[in-house]
């Protein structure tokens, strides 16, 4: 069974600090890692791999700084890794993604693509499910369990909020992790050596894949959104703070509740 | 093309579900700029028909629904199929979709087959005067920064809401138009097997339907027994941030937060809570805020009405005394 997970190096978000004179995103020194999702997706295909000796694929669509992001998952075990990488990519919203993606998916040949549910710098979740849409396949998002069962089709438990179901998927078909699914292993000092020494990661640009995406539907061309404008989080008028002792906190706190007529 | 907007409501097990007549409620205060243009709730299930005037009392001015045993669970493929048909003869300018773990399957698979954009976990919807664009208002970066999306020159544009955000009307009796629409299904449209169902039993009720919210961070430790007190002398729930989930503390179902639920009760107690934006941008819609925490810089005073500096574990069960006393 060929995998191919599909990985995104984003900002640690929980470093990001705005600026609290112009309200901007300080991004200097904020740290670049593997989406969370997308360890727990690289896991998954991992776990495959070790049970049933599947051939796992780690991909990307950056700059080429994700290289670092892509060295990584091979240090990890993944046994290829491709950098879908080109200035005509640039500026891509998720649909304009999930067709590169998936024109260099189909020109890779897979049998189940795996993805996580969503980036924490983006939050849509709307990638795996269009990449899904892209090659005309069936998909299970929210898995949290997934097991191989027989011939090419796979058991994957999918969570609602309210309930979850067991479902049988057939292959070729595309999954996305919730951090729930695993926890990722680490880096071997083998793996990160190899991944620097043996194995390489290949360039997929868009002259790789013209075969397979028409260019009016990459890049900023091939986004029906558009980012208008975008600013800091208003911040509301700031109510009072009291240092005082418990008794008076106490006071102040049902003295309110009552204005409010929760009391 | 019309210029009506669509919401694509949702009903689990042929009960309607919440967001979407908050959408539907939303979709009323924006057609208001769009004269004699119409709300028109979409609705798909198996026997789902009776549901139906419920969606117009809510201010839908048209339901359209396709009832048929393939729907009977959500899977992806029946669903946007149908979905894709009734765009294609409504063809409105708008669709609305609730951003459930259904709707965050189900809205980006419609809008890639029907090639047009997606603005997702929109807090913010609104028309621009000049253009009569959607402008689509979501934050980014962990709630960091808020960007405004728009789609062009592709339509319908189509935004995903979280549960909680927009604010249903009061239902009232109203007569509107209702149409029974028919979709072919072939065998080879259901790709998945739904082997079988569990529903997770909730200690907890869902806290984004909660008047009264006790929520514990950090700051608390383990112990959120006083917090659970709280939330009853008061009629509430217990709700967390990431850090106590993250903790084993506090269940996901409880997390408020950018990766967790947006809240918006009329009373919220962030105890032991920092602040960070991650999590104010869940919960700073709500009515009133008290902030307990011992750090006096903890960024989480910004956003309270109230703030407490102190600690919850000596605070809390002198307030639920002081409060039982007033009962």
């Amino acid at each position: 069974m060929k995998i191919i997970v599909c990985i995104k190096q984003v900002p640690d978000t929980n470093e990001v600090r705005l600026d609290p004179k112009t309200g901007t995103l300080i991004r200097d020194g904020v740290p670049s890692i593997i989406n969370p999702d997308d360890m727990c997706g690289i896991e998954a295909a991992l776990q495959l791999k070790d049970q049933y000796g599947c051939h796992v694929t780690a991909i990307t669509m950056g700059p080429p700084q994700a290289d670092v992001a892509l060295r990584e998952a091979l240090a990890m075990g993944c046994d290829e890794a491709y950098l879908v990488s080109d200035r005509a990519f640039g500026g891509a919203d998720t649909w304009a993604t999930s067709s590169t993606l998936a024109a260099a998916i189909k020109k890779l040949g897979y049998d189940l693509i795996i993805t996580g549910r969503q980036a924490i710098d983006g939050d849509t979740a709307q990638v795996g499910p269009q990449i899904a849409e892209h090659l005309g396949i069936p998909q299970v998002t929210y898995a949290q369990n997934i097991e191989k069962t027989e011939g090419n089709a796979l058991i994957v438990q999918r969570q609602y909020e309210d309930r979850y179901q067991k479902i049988k998927i057939t292959c070729p078909a595309l999954i996305t992790a919730l951090s729930s699914l695993n926890s990722p292993r680490y880096m071997s000092v083998a793996g990160v050596v190899s991944a620097y020494d043996t194995k390489e990661v290949k360039l997929l640009t868009f002259e790789d894949l013209k075969d397979h995406v028409a260019e009016e539907n990459i890049g900023l061309k091939g986004s029906p959104t558009k980012v208008k404008k975008s600013f800091p989080k208003q911040v509301k008028a700031q109510g009072v703070k009291h240092e005082v002792d418990e008794d008076e906190a106490v006071e102040i706190i049902v003295k309110k509740l009552k204005e409010h007529f929760v009391l | 093309m019309t210029e009506n907007i669509l919401v694509i409501c949702e009903q689990r097990d042929g009960k309607l579900q919440k967001v979407s007549t908050e959408l539907i409620g939303k979709a009323r205060q924006l057609i208001e700029k769009k004269q004699g243009q119409k709300v028109v709730a979409l609705l798909m299930g198996d026997k789902i028909a009776g549901l139906a005037q419920d969606l117009v009392n809510h201010g839908a001015d048209k339901v359209v629904y396709v009832d048929n045993p393939a729907l009977k669970d959500y899977m992806t493929e029946t669903y946007t199929k149908a979905a894709c048909a009734v765009l294609k003869s409504e063809n409105p300018d708008m669709v609305l979709v609730g951003a459930s773990s259904i709707g965050r399957d189900l809205a980006p698979r419609i809008a890639a087959r029907i090639k047009t954009g997606l603005t997702a976990d929109c807090t913010t919807l609104e028309i621009d005067d000049e253009t009569g664009e959607l402008l689509m208002t979501r934050p980014a970066f962990g709630g960091n920064i808020m960007a405004t999306i728009i789609c062009p020159d592709h339509r319908p544009q189509m935004a995903t809401v979280r549960p909680g955000v927009m604010v249903a009307l009061n239902p009232e009796q109203k007569t509107g138009e209702i149409v029974d629409f028919a979709v072919d299904f072939a065998p080879e449209d259901t790709n998945v097997e739904i082997l079988e169902t569990t529903m997770i039993t909730k200690e907890s009720k869902d806290i984004t339907q909660a008047a009264i919210l006790v929520s514990g961070g950090r700051g608390v430790g383990a112990n959120f027994a006083p917090l659970k007190e709280l939330a009853d002398v008061l009629g509430g729930e217990i709700a967390a941030s990431r850090a106590s989930v993250d903790a084993g503390t506090a269940h996901k179902d409880m997390q408020v937060g950018q990766t967790g639920k947006t809240v918006r009760p009329e009373v919220y107690f962030a105890c032991g809570i920092s602040g960070a934006v991650q999590h104010t941008a869940g919960m700073e819609e709500a009515a009133l805020i008290f902030a307990i925490n011992k750090d006096t810089t903890a960024p989480i005073f910004d956003v309270a009405d109230v703030g407490i500096v102190g600690d919850v574990h000596k605070i809390l069960p002198k307030l639920v005394n002081r409060i039982r006393n007033e009962k």
